[in-house]
């Protein structure tokens, strides 16, 4: 699965001559009008060339990862879904542009908590009540617009400023839900309905207990996001995030508008982070400030790191360890080693393995010092040059 | 011949440090102008100045009767002022010619959609690019270096590469801080040979910080000398070169006749230390 997503947008450059749509689907082609049919056939040989059946082939792989499992694993496999859908977005924003945002969760919080305001008719602050497949795009858009706001002050900041910047962000969203009456307060929201839909007479319903339909919203979100964040990768965005992470005084002279392109980079990293925050809202029906802590933006950016920074598919493996990791130390057993409870000390083996894996795994604990590139990089700006936020890995 | 670029009573300080004290130069079209001075003179930070890296105090930058003073740097670019660094400013991580398609930036492009959602339009845009890359990479002669990684290239070649990456910013103005550093006589020699047929197929104008004088005096059309943030004299090269105040700055003091092979060679670390200090 990783070389199938990973090849998926090669060869982009070269003229696209796959399958035609006309080829596909001879019956509905007849019927389209010329025009239309030479736009769709282009599209189609382009989006064949993309490969996009493989992100399908992909997506089912790892939904179906799901079916073996009863619970309660299936629903340490949801809970880890929502961190590798973050992970995903996050690492857009550390691993690709190279900006250190330690308050990440608060987009994940903004989109939790449109979804609840929309959906559930108990808030009464608007008379605008949608059905929560509706609500998708407002929790994404108004994920990604808080992603702006933050952004188009606060992104020309370097560094441990930007992070700074990003870590009181996180705290302030946290404590403006706690003091809101609007959406309850520290009380928080309840029943916020599931995402249940009727199709053609037949009703498929998401209940609280079936995290394996969740689970497979996330597979098809996650395999989306994959989808775009690659075609940007590969794309002329891509190359100014890497030359912004790598050289932010050189960019800008090579006609890159630096703030525009981590305005992208933060935005597409909100819209992420909103989109898991719908699912959670809608897969838990509750949701409340303490379910955000810090701490979850710091264990987010732990994945994205340990999974190896700029590595989409490290993003999504980084997650699975960060967050599945200690709950299968749960499943270990209680009996002591050496006189040690495994089950009370399980938090801290992991903290321990996490500190090993920095030590060994090459490719996330090499981050390349700042001042390294190319004999100094073009540091003319000597003082102003020093903050590179993470330094990132080709 | 009118005036490509003129930078006007341009002064900055940092804190206490008057790094630029009114400096006027005058860049006229197809010309190449030399700006020379000791380290620490504040040559580098006119460049960042110029370029919008900083934002001078006093003073205007005038780029074809435009003031520029105050746009952001990559919009300068766009206008077609193009700069090299003294440490290279490539991005390690892409390949040579990927430095060429990012250095299109502002010449070229699709947004932000069509790349998300991968339209045809996107395709058709990046082949343009590579194409357009591979075009300048032949004009200076490192096609064959197109797919190579930049570690690993010698130093001179990737100056040369650095040259290459701005010509791919479609620039109408070159500066060039230090081209020659880094090199041996020979190579500054033919760096010499190669800018003066650069500017005649392409039309540049160039305005370009160098120590080698030798380089100098066979290249430029002009000298600014620039000591303590000020310009201390300018001229022709041979005129310039002989000038007891420029031989007293670069000496300290005592004025001798035999001084032009010994201008001393500027580390750029003493450079940025003695202007951002």
């Amino acid at each position: 699965m990783s070389e199938a997503i990973s090849t998926a947008t090669a060869g982009v450059t070269n003229r696209p001559t796959g399958p035609q749509f006309q080829d596909f689907l001879p019956g509905v082609a007849r019927v389209i009008p010329e025009g239309v049919l030479g736009g769709l056939n282009r599209i189609f040989e382009a989006w064949t060339k993309l490969g996009i059946f493989r992100y399908l082939i992909a997506g089912a792989l790892l939904a179906a990862t799901a079916l073996p499992l009863g619970p309660p694993k299936d629903e340490v496999l949801v809970r880890t879904g929502f961190y590798m859908l973050l992970a995903l977005g996050l690492n857009v924003v550390v691993g690709l542009a190279g900006l250190l945002d330690l308050g990440y969760v608060a987009f994940f919080m903004i989109g939790a908590y449109t979804t609840a305001t929309f959906t559930n008719s108990d808030m009464g602050a608007h008379p605008v009540i949608l059905n929560p497949w509706f609500v998708i795009p407002v929790a994404v858009v108004i994920a990604l617009i808080a992603g702006i706001l933050l952004g188009t002050p606060t992104l020309r900041l370097r560094g441990d400023y930007l992070a700074i910047v990003t870590l009181g962000f996180h705290e302030i969203v946290r404590q403006t839900a706690r003091n809101l009456e609007v959406v309850n307060g520290s009380r928080g929201v309840f029943s916020i309905p599931h995402p249940d839909v009727t199709i053609a007479g037949q009703e498929l319903t998401f209940g609280v207990l079936e995290p394996q339909k969740y689970w497979f919203i996330l597979c098809v979100f996650m395999m989306a996001a994959l989808f775009m964040i690659n075609r940007l990768k590969d794309s002329r965005i891509g190359r100014s995030w890497e030359a912004i992470r790598e050289d932010e005084v050189a960019a800008p002279a090579m006609g890159i508008p630096v703030v525009k392109m981590k305005l992208y980079a933060f935005a597409i990293g909100a819209s992420t982070s909103g989109l898991a925050g719908w699912v959670l809202a809608t897969k838990v029906g509750f949701i409340s400030p303490n379910n955000f802590p810090l701490l979850s933006s710091i264990l987010v950016l732990c994945a994205v790191v340990i999974g190896g920074i700029g590595s989409s598919l490290g993003a999504l493996v980084g997650a699975v360890i960060v967050f599945g990791l200690p709950e299968l130390l749960r499943d270990i057993g209680t009996e002591k080693i050496l006189g040690f409870d495994i089950q009370t000390g399980r938090i801290a083996i992991f903290g321990l393995l996490l500190v090993i894996m920095m030590i060994f795994r090459p490719g996330a604990s090499s981050p390349r010092p700042a001042g390294a590139e190319l004999g100094g990089g073009s540091g003319d700006i000597a003082g102003d040059s020093v903050a590179p936020g993470i330094p990132g890995q080709a | 011949m009118s005036a490509v670029l003129e930078i006007q009573g341009t002064g900055i300080r940092f804190g206490g440090l008057v790094a630029l004290d009114d400096v006027n130069v005058n860049v006229p079209e197809w010309e190449i102008v030399g700006l020379i001075g000791p380290n620490g003179a504040g040559k580098t930070t006119l460049f960042n100045c110029i370029m919008g890296a900083y934002t001078a105090n006093t003073g205007k930058i005038i780029y074809r009767g435009r003031d520029i003073s105050l746009l952001p740097t990559h919009r300068r670019t766009a206008l077609g002022i193009g700069r090299t660094f003294q440490n290279i400013g490539l991005i390690r991580g892409l390949t040579v010619v990927e430095n060429f398609m990012v250095a299109q930036h502002s010449r070229i492009g699709y947004g932000a959609w069509s790349a998300l959602l991968g339209v045809p339009r996107s395709f058709a845009e990046e082949r343009r690019l590579k194409a357009n890359a591979m075009e300048v990479l032949d004009f200076i002669g490192m096609a064959h270096l197109a797919d190579s990684q930049l570690e690993g290239l010698p130093y001179g070649t990737l100056k040369l590469i650095e040259v290459g990456t701005v010509l791919a910013t479609d620039p109408d103005v070159l500066l060039l801080d230090e081209p020659s550093s880094g090199m041996g006589p020979d190579e500054a020699h033919e760096f010499g040979e190669r800018l003066l047929k650069l500017r005649k197929t392409l039309n540049l104008t160039v305005l370009m910080i160098e120590h080698h004088v030798p380089l100098v005096v066979n290249v430029c059309d002009y000298v600014y000398v620039l000591n303590f943030g000020k310009i201390l004299t300018e001229g022709k090269p041979q005129a310039v070169r002989n000038h007891p105040e420029v031989v007293a700055a670069y000496l300290g003091g005592e004025v001798t006749t035999d001084e032009e092979e010994q201008t001393p060679q500027i580390s750029p670390e003493e450079e940025t230390a003695g202007v951002t200090a």
